[in-house]
């Protein structure tokens, strides 16, 4: 066979494998999208769920894994682009950096119910918050820092360093180069990293089972120390846990949370893509 | 306020946050001894050992827990180390450009869809393939949880395995084709070798994002406790720790023996999910390497 034979044959084996990869996802995703449009209406999203959940819409699902994102912002946002700048502007490279690396690494590898386990002892037991929207919130923060905060400090280190040497040939300090200079030109590449951590946030299942979410609660939540459904879960639930379960409403739920899902990751895309075109360096 | 007095304690604070880190991981690993280490008191460590996992009865064998995992993710490597490799390297040295720019957010895409929906599906649509065509009795098998967790290690192991290939320099590609090579044999006998430490670290991080999965096995293997001791057991049930602690946790009473261990078994899988990582990171970390894409 001659090399040039071998060449062809080995470049179609490799571009077959790459279409067995992408295939069946795709039909995967497009068969959900199929099954699951015909359960989707204004009703399905903003009603109550009736007759054991298995008529009626997906409301306090939708609020509480709104909630729950929200939530998980709040905590996992500041610290995690805290870290980033300390990482990426302030560290040298010293043994206690590089433990901050490993441990960075490491928190990424703990399966997500090891997390559900941590947050059940910590928060829920020893800080007594209880299975609530403050525990899950809280438990899900941690579990996005690692992501985040790589984005983000690949994001601030792209930043060329003649920016912050105008800057501080100028006269201005280490923080206000970092806050005046650094931060605004990464900003983009910073959101994209918050969008794709809060992205993973909203679709776990298994950190949130013992902290947080509710089997089935029908009225929204009053306060961050109350129970709460999740879309995840609900899924879940419905999925296995209650008989007789019209196919339609699963299939119109996972689309839902699919939907959801995967537009913070366009929104993602998006941002990056427009930071790219317009940035100047 | 004091400008100067403001930028200390900001400064502070950022110096302070980079600790928080560690200390995170120290408090995971704290509460799951706090919560799970009286079971090494209670339970001796021969009956830890035993092969029946029947909480109930107070048997708390873990093996076929430990086996369990093990063998779906085995399955999982089968699927996913060769499928990953051959689609890095079709992304990074193959691929026309326009087709690089679609298939690197597509993966990306993959990543994002969250393991309850594909548990759902792979309950839905693919384990019933599985019962027709294969001969279960029931779809939900070990078989049918490899192939889900193996597509599902694919984005960590192809973007990582992707970065470490488009991290060769282009010197080395262009000297064996000066000396003659065809792209083939230059992709083969130069890129992937000397990418290898890269594509090894993508496939110890793609299984061990596989050991620690845990909606999507739950719900496709069928979740019984038995010893898959010979090959056909990829045809029947079998159960995870992960899926273990998930289903059970839910139902324990709080301080029992039956809550300690279900810890304990967290402690198990935090440990084993930890050695990989470290290995991992050390061979990136020796080589100076961005660690950004072992996250992804």
């Amino acid at each position: 066979m001659s090399r040039q034979l071998r060449q062809r044959l080995g470049f179609a084996l490799l571009g077959i494998t790459t279409a067995l990869v992408v295939l069946p996802i795709l039909l995967l995703v497009g068969y959900i999208v199929v099954q699951g449009a015909s359960a989707i209406s204004w009703e399905f999203i903003v009603a109550m769920p009736r007759d054991g959940m298995r008529a009626g819409g997906l409301w306090p699902a939708v609020v509480g894994t709104v909630l729950l994102t929200l939530g998980t912002a709040v905590f996992a946002v500041p610290v995690g682009v805290a870290v980033a700048i300390y990482l990426a502007e302030y560290a040298q490279d010293t043994l206690l950096t590089r433990v901050i690396r490993l441990a960075i690494v490491n928190l990424a590898g703990v399966p997500s119910v090891v997390y559900g386990l941590f947050g059940l002892g910590l928060f829920v037991i020893f800080l007594q918050f209880g299975a609530s929207i403050l525990a899950g919130s809280l438990t899900l923060a941690i579990m996005t820092l690692p992501v985040i905060i790589s984005t983000a400090e690949e994001a601030l280190r792209a930043v060329p360093q003649s920016f912050r040497i105008v800057s501080l040939s100028l006269g201005g300090t280490r923080w206000q180069t970092v806050r005046r200079v650094v931060l605004p030109q990464a900003l983009p590449g910073v959101l994209t990293g918050v969008i794709l951590g809060l992205e993973r946030a909203a679709g776990e299942t298994a950190p949130i089972l013992f902290t947080v979410a509710a089997f089935f609660l029908p009225r929204l939540p009053k306060s961050i120390f109350d129970q709460t459904m999740a879309l995840p879960y609900h899924l879940f639930v419905i999925s296995t846990q209650v008989p007789e379960m019209p196919v339609r409403i699963q299939y119109g739920t996972a689309l839902v949370l699919l939907v959801f899902v995967l537009s913070m990751n366009v929104v993602a895309a998006i941002t990056r893509s427009r930071f790219r075109a317009k940035r100047q360096w | 306020m004091n400008n100067s007095l403001y930028e200390t304690l900001i400064e502070r604070f950022i110096r302070v946050t980079g600790v928080l880190v560690i200390l995170f991981l120290a408090l995971i690993f704290m509460f799951l001894l706090r919560e799970g280490g009286a079971t090494f008191f209670e339970v001796p460590v021969g009956d830890l050992l035993q092969t029946r996992w029947y909480p109930n009865e107070e048997h708390f064998g873990l093996l076929p827990l430990v086996l369990g995992s093990l063998m779906v993710t085995l399955g999982a490597a089968v699927v996913s180390l060769p499928l990953g490799l051959l689609t890095a390297v079709f992304i990074a040295e193959v691929a026309p450009r326009w087709v690089r720019e679609v298939l690197k957010p597509f993966i990306e895409v993959l990543a994002g869809i969250p393991s309850v929906v594909l548990g759902f599906i792979g309950m839905l649509a693919i384990s019933p393939l599985i019962r027709e065509y294969l001969g279960a009795p029931t779809g939900l098998t070990a078989l049918s949880g490899s192939v889900m967790l193996g597509y599902m290690a694919l984005p960590t192991i192809i973007s990582v395995a992707e970065d470490a290939l488009d991290a060769v320099p282009k010197s080395y590609r262009d000297a064996a084709l000066a000396l003659g090579a065809t792209r083939w044999q230059t992709l083969w006998r130069v890129t992937v070798p000397a990418a290898r430490s890269g594509i090894l670290t993508a496939m110890m991080l793609g299984v061990g994002r596989a050991i620690g999965e845990t909606m999507a096995v739950m719900m496709v293997t069928g979740n019984a406790a038995r010893m898959p001791l010979t090959l056909n057991s990829f045809l029947m049930p079998v159960r995870t720790m992960t899926a273990t602690i998930a289903a059970e946790m839910g139902e324990v009473a709080q301080g029992s023996l039956h809550y300690h261990v279900l810890f304990a078994v967290g402690l198990v899988l935090f440990f084993v999910t930890l050695i990989i990582n470290l290995v991992a990171a050390w061979t990136i970390f020796r080589q100076g390497k961005r660690y950004g894409r072992l996250l992804s």
